[in-house]
């Protein structure tokens, strides 16, 4: 073999050695299935409300796609968005396409008018530059009588892979439940956290029992639980699941209730990110401990 | 939207605190330096109130309805709205108080009827702290120089002059006032819940 063949064989070979060592370097994420297809996503995701939306501001939009770069490496799939939040399709669209990404990405979308739902969606879809949403969701169940058989439609005619629902903050959950019970739905997000938790009452039990993958949306309550949480030390069980972070602690929780498939936290912070996604891996909570979680921040 | 009393207007704020005084920064480098010219016609406006002459009114609402109409385009229609879904609302909301001020202002007067003395001076008050005093709040706040907020540039400085000029004005009825103020005192009521909103 010529020293120039043997060198084509051989960069290669070291670039895949290297990447074999970063990804066996890298911690193993929690996955969870998607019900209705049995496929694993990781259980830790990107969301973007307010984050994103950071309009034509360069410097921000470079700093987004930072945070979506080190979501990327850190094994994150699941990036979540809606028409309603500003210029964040615009930002994760550049950023998808910058990173070369399109392909590595669950792009999980919203339809959020009771006018023509698929102007709106082809409108997303260009902004994200994606062939297709994985899955699409009726954003605050918005016209969903409307847009639910549209999505359906779609996803009988190949365009579309899953089908949503959303709320948040605890708002309409006996529509979500008429919905979930009436409805074929592959997805239902709502809002639960260490203090918001009526969605264990009936939502999460019966998102298990019908074959629905459950988002949760606002894990830190926009931020306030966390501002208020690190005021205090890290409780003793925070080392039992390899916490080091309260933001860390508020998610193991989240995503270790069996019928949660994914949260999606939101930040324009390159740390954040990366704590974030360390939280999809190391011990998770039992049930017992889950419940000391919950008294123990309740008191604080 | 059921539950609608659940809403609050974070819930409609998409935006970051960070990110709204970055896009005025962004805005204020580009326009540069516009805010002096700008500056400049909030400072004639005040002598044209001051002078009471005649055709100064129209000369005034005239100057206003340029003020509006550039608030609308350059900042909520083409910044704004990058961010803010409801931006073209307002874009709309703020051209049409152009049009008002062109249609009772310019185009009709009525015969100087002097506004009771502590309303007008109210009127002056609000006038003088939207031109000359809102762009200085900015270095009681603490924030950078480049996001200051001027007259004829950003919609609460704007809004407050108006209010002040139209109340201190001569020539307006009161029925002609209370038209002129609607969307001033709306803007500033939506001014002051964004930033009361920032603040929680």
């Amino acid at each position: 073999m010529r020293r120039r063949d043997l060198l084509l064989h051989l960069v290669p070979a070291l670039g895949a050695g290297a990447l074999h060592a970063q990804n066996a370097a890298r911690p193993q994420s929690l996955t969870r299935a998607i019900a209705s297809s049995g496929e694993q996503i990781p259980v830790v995701g990107l969301g973007s409300w307010i984050t994103f939306n950071v309009g034509n501001d360069r410097a921000a939009r470079d700093q987004c796609i930072e945070v979506m770069r080190h979501f990327f490496e850190a094994g994150g799939r699941l990036i979540d968005s809606s028409p309603m939040y500003g210029s964040s399709q615009g930002v994760i669209g550049e950023g998808l396409q910058k990173l070369r990404a399109q392909s590595k990405v669950f792009s999980a979308e919203k339809v959020w008018t009771s006018s023509e739902g698929a102007a709106q969606i082809e409108q997303s879809r260009q902004l994200w530059r994606v062939p297709r949403f994985d899955l699409l969701q009726v954003h605050n169940l918005l016209a969903w009588e409307k847009q639910l058989p549209l999505l359906q439609a779609m996803k009988s005619a190949g365009k579309l892979r899953y089908v949503g629902i959303t709320t948040s903050e605890g708002r309409r959950h006996r529509e979500v439940e008429q919905i979930m019970r009436s409805q074929r739905i592959d997805f239902v997000q709502l809002s639960y956290n260490l203090l918001d938790r009526e969605a264990e009452e009936t939502l999460l039990p019966l998102a298990r029992e019908r074959g629905i993958a459950v988002l949760v949306n606002r894990p830190f309550r926009e931020g306030a639980l966390l501002r208020q949480l690190q005021r205090h030390p890290l409780p003793g069980w925070a080392r039992e699941i390899e916490c080091t972070s309260w933001a860390q602690a508020a998610l193991k929780f989240i995503v270790s209730h069996p019928a949660v498939t994914c949260a999606i936290p939101a930040t324009s912070s390159v740390a954040h990110v990366r704590e974030n996604m360390a939280a999809a891996g190391g011990r998770m909570p039992d049930e017992a401990l889950r419940q000391r979680m919950a008294t123990d921040v309740r008191k604080l | 939207m059921s539950e609608w009393w659940t809403y609050g207007l974070s819930d409609f704020l998409m935006f970051s605190p960070r990110t709204y005084w970055r896009l005025i920064e962004n805005y204020n480098q580009t326009i540069w330096p516009a805010q002096a010219v700008a500056l400049a016609a909030g400072l004639v406006l005040l002598w044209l109130a001051a002078d009471w002459r005649a055709n100064g009114g129209r000369w005034m609402a005239g100057l206003l309805a340029l003020a509006w109409l550039c608030v609308a385009w350059a900042f909520h229609w083409e910044r704004y709205a990058s961010i803010n879904w409801a931006a073209p609302y307002m874009t709309m909301a703020f051209a049409l108080q152009a049009f008002l001020l062109v249609v009772l202002g310019v185009l009709r007067r009525d015969a100087p009827m002097p506004a009771a003395s502590i309303v007008q001076g109210m009127g002056w008050f609000m006038a003088g702290v939207g031109i000359v005093l809102y762009p200085l709040a900015v270095l009681v706040s603490g924030r950078p120089w480049a996001q200051a907020e001027v007259f004829a540039v950003m919609p609460e400085p704007t809004a407050l002059a108006t209010l002040g000029l139209v109340l201190a004005s001569h020539g307006l009825s009161p029925v002609r006032r209370w038209a002129l103020a609607i969307i001033p005192v709306l803007s500033l009521l939506l001014g002051a819940a964004t930033l009361w909103t920032f603040s929680t």
